[in-house]
């Protein structure tokens, strides 16, 4: 066993014998060995944000035509640096008659459950963080705890603004969370496993070919849980001022920050080792480096998705959204799930080969979103639209200002 | 197997205490000058009128109760999931007129109005 | 004391506590999130019994889904922060000599049973999946084929009932 073809057994074997050097049991060894492993992945996930926010920072202002963060650094990649260095100076203004507990627990449960998702995650073929054998239904347990970090927010906030925002980010949260378990149903199936590391190994043909369309629910409804453009209906500044986290300041918003951008990298993680193949690539078995490469790259394209479509689309209106999901999303994926099933029996029966079955339900798949966006469309097209032809409008003319020009206030 | 366990025991200690920590060092740091007006109820200028603990409407429970459903749903659809390629097609019909009859559901929910946000 | 058996004793102390605390606290929200921390304490047991599948179906059913729809709840109730009215009725001595003597009777009768001193026999396992089991077992005629369809037909009629009872209200307010 060498650190190039087994870097996480090297380094585990290497801090046993060491701490048994010094006279300590194997147990307690091996304790003190996840603790330091689980310690550098968060830390590491922690840091990574700064990159992140630099990044999209500065691809966001490309995608407005301006320059982004430019001074610090070269291309400005040490701002967010500064920007960490400077929130950890600020002040934490807390509300009165905020209820004190929940209020503080929340920034850090929601950071929390973010990280706790990495545990579980294979960034190469002998590298992740523990082996579960449920790894993919902890992954979405691990979001409900999410959840509760937001409605404690809300709640211990003492604010109708955070209350009303996180109800409807919980609300949200609940509602998309029903599309995005049952396209993970799909890789559980084709896979015949919940184990992260099982899934991936599987994906001689990448999933996304099996069932593009369940991918890209899977894709559409993680941007909803995570709560981004065009879903970022809870910190619609114009309606609820900045959602939940309005009362926080200093680093417990700034915690609110940081998960909501390694919360959508995390999303592009999952996506690429679900559908993507994770670390698979040509080499990848026999070099874990090689691997995480390859994750990474197919990460940074689906993060880079995600920051480009949150600089082009509109939010929606949160009746839209609630529809979209309970009756678009979800039964299409049913309907999806049940032709996926009925078609994937058959044809292993019928004996064909992997990937003429994964043609077949390509096409399956395309047609579904087709038949889906057709008929989306068409209720649209017929549904009576609000006329506002010819209606008096409320404009803004003199007579109409409350306090008139030249009155001086 | 339970030192899988032990391990996510680990991380999920690891995980909340370093944003605890941050938080904590981040309080030593910062400036505490509080007063009556900054530590007031942000509501866009204007002063707070009664509780900030509202009522709300049936509409999220309505929401929540449906989503139940689906969750329980699906916790059942995932260890036929994992067993699937072991299966006969009579297993996965099974599983089909599972979902078809929540699907009857969804679709009461859709024509009762359930579903409508308001 | 092994250290499995120290870290089942810290975290059925804190579900013990947290659960007595649902029941004490006077703010019906502190009630539902104490409720979360022993939901999760439950997750934790059987996480320490091996079960891997269960402790995560808790987390996301009762915490993900039930605790979500418990706060929903309490939020639809007025008058979420001040309870003032009494916290025991008058019965309440009797009620706790009738608990006591109730989970006397039920330990005398499980330390009486043979199972207590036997050690659980591991699930077979297909391929290292015990969720294999139990997903092909729902669907064995033998097994639980009939609980499962069942548990659908269930799962629909509770919600239609909820579906037919907020939509009364609806009508009644309107």
């Amino acid at each position: 066993m060498t650190f190039w073809s087994d870097p996480d057994g090297f380094l585990a074997n290497w801090l046993i014998h060491l701490l048994a050097g010094i006279g300590i049991p194997a147990g307690i060894a091996q304790a003190i060995g996840y603790a330091l492993g689980a310690a550098v992945l968060s830390t590491g996930a922690l840091l990574f944000v700064l990159f992140l926010i630099w990044l999209e920072r500065k691809m966001i202002g490309r995608v407005q035509d301006r320059l982004g963060p430019n001074r610090l650094g070269p291309w400005g990649i040490f701002q967010s640096i500064a920007d960490m260095l400077k929130i950890f100076t600020k002040e934490y203004i807390t509300p009165d008659g905020a209820d004190k507990v929940p209020y503080n627990l929340s920034p850090i449960l929601t950071v929390g459950a973010v990280i706790m998702v990495w545990a579980v995650v294979p960034l190469a073929i002998t590298v992740y963080g523990v082996d579960l054998n449920v790894g993919l239904l902890y992954i979405i347990a691990v979001g409900s705890l999410g959840e509760m970090g937001i409605l404690m927010a809300g709640w211990g906030s003492n604010n109708k603004y955070a209350l009303l925002g996180a109800f409807r980010a919980a609300a949200q949260l609940i509602s998309y969370e029903v599309p995005m378990v049952l396209s993970l149903l799909i890789p559980v199936m084709l896979s015949g496993s919940l184990n992260m590391n099982k899934i991936v190994q599987h994906q001689d043909i990448w999933y996304v070919l099996f069932a593009p369309l369940a991918a890209f629910i899977f894709f559409i409804t993680s941007i909803a849980e995570v709560g981004r453009a065009p879903f970022d209906l809870t910190e619609a500044e114009s309606e609820l001022v900045a959602g939940f986290n309005i009362e926080y300041s200093g680093l417990k918003f700034g915690m609110f920050y940081v998960a909501d951008f390694l919360h959508s990298f995390t999303i592009s993680l999952l996506v690429s080792v679900v559908f993507l193949g994770g670390w698979r690539g040509p080499g990848a078995e026999a070099s874990p480096l090689l691997g995480f490469v390859y994750l990474i790259l197919k990460t940074s394209l689906v993060n880079f998705i995600i920051i480009i479509e949150r600089a082009s689309l509109p939010r929606f209106r949160i009746d839209q959204m609630m529809d979209f999901t309970w009756k678009v999303l979800t039964p299409v994926m049913l309907i999806l799930l049940v032709a996926t099933a009925l078609l994937e029996k058959t044809m292993a029966m019928a004996g064909l080969v992997p990937w003429m079955r994964s043609g077949i339900l390509f096409i399956l798949n395309i047609v579904l979103l087709f038949v889906a966006d057709t008929v989306v469309r068409g209720h649209l097209a017929r549904r009576p639209r609000p006329d506002v032809r010819g209606k008096e409008r409320p404009v803004a003319r003199p007579e109409n200002y409350f306090s008139q020009p030249g009155s001086g206030v | 197997m339970l030192s899988n366990w032990l391990y996510i025991g680990i991380f999920m200690v690891v995980a909340l205490f370093l944003p605890a920590a941050a938080i904590f060092i981040a309080g030593l740091l910062a400036p505490k000058k509080a007063n009556s007006i900054k530590n007031s109820t942000y509501e866009c200028g204007i002063e707070t009128v009664g509780a900030s603990w509202i009522q709300f409407k049936a509409q999220y429970y309505v929401f929540a109760l449906v989503f139940l459903v689906f969750d329980v749903e699906t916790v059942f659809l995932f260890p036929w999931a994992v067993a699937y390629n072991q299966m006969t097609l009579f297993g996965v019909l099974e599983a089909i007129v599972f979902i078809l009859i929540l699907l009857g559901g969804l679709v009461y929910a859709w024509r009762k109005g359930a579903l409508e946000w308001h | 004391m092994t250290s499995l058996q120290i870290i089942f004793l810290v975290v059925a102390a804190l579900t013990l506590v947290s659960a007595c605390l649902v029941v004490m606290t006077r703010r019906i929200m502190h009630a539902a999130l104490w409720l979360v921390l022993s939901l999760m304490g439950v997750a934790m047991v059987y996480a320490t019994l091996q079960s891997g599948f269960f402790a995560v179906v808790q987390v996301l059913v009762y915490i993900g889904a039930i605790s979500t729809l418990i706060i929903f709840a309490v939020m639809m109730t007025r008058n979420v922060m001040e309870d003032v009215g009494p916290q025991s009725n008058r019965g309440w001595g009797l009620a706790l000599v009738g608990s006591a003597v109730l989970f006397g009777g039920i330990c005398g009768v499980l330390l009486t049973w043979n199972g207590m001193q036997t050690a659980l026999i591991e699930i077979p396992a297909v391929n290292g999946e015990n969720i294999q089991m139990l997903g092909l077992s729902l669907v064995d005629p033998m097994g639980f084929l009939i609980p499962f369809e069942v548990a659908s037909v269930l799962l629909l009629a509770a919600m239609v009932a909820a579906i037919f009872l907020t939509g009364d209200i609806k009508r009644s307010r309107s």
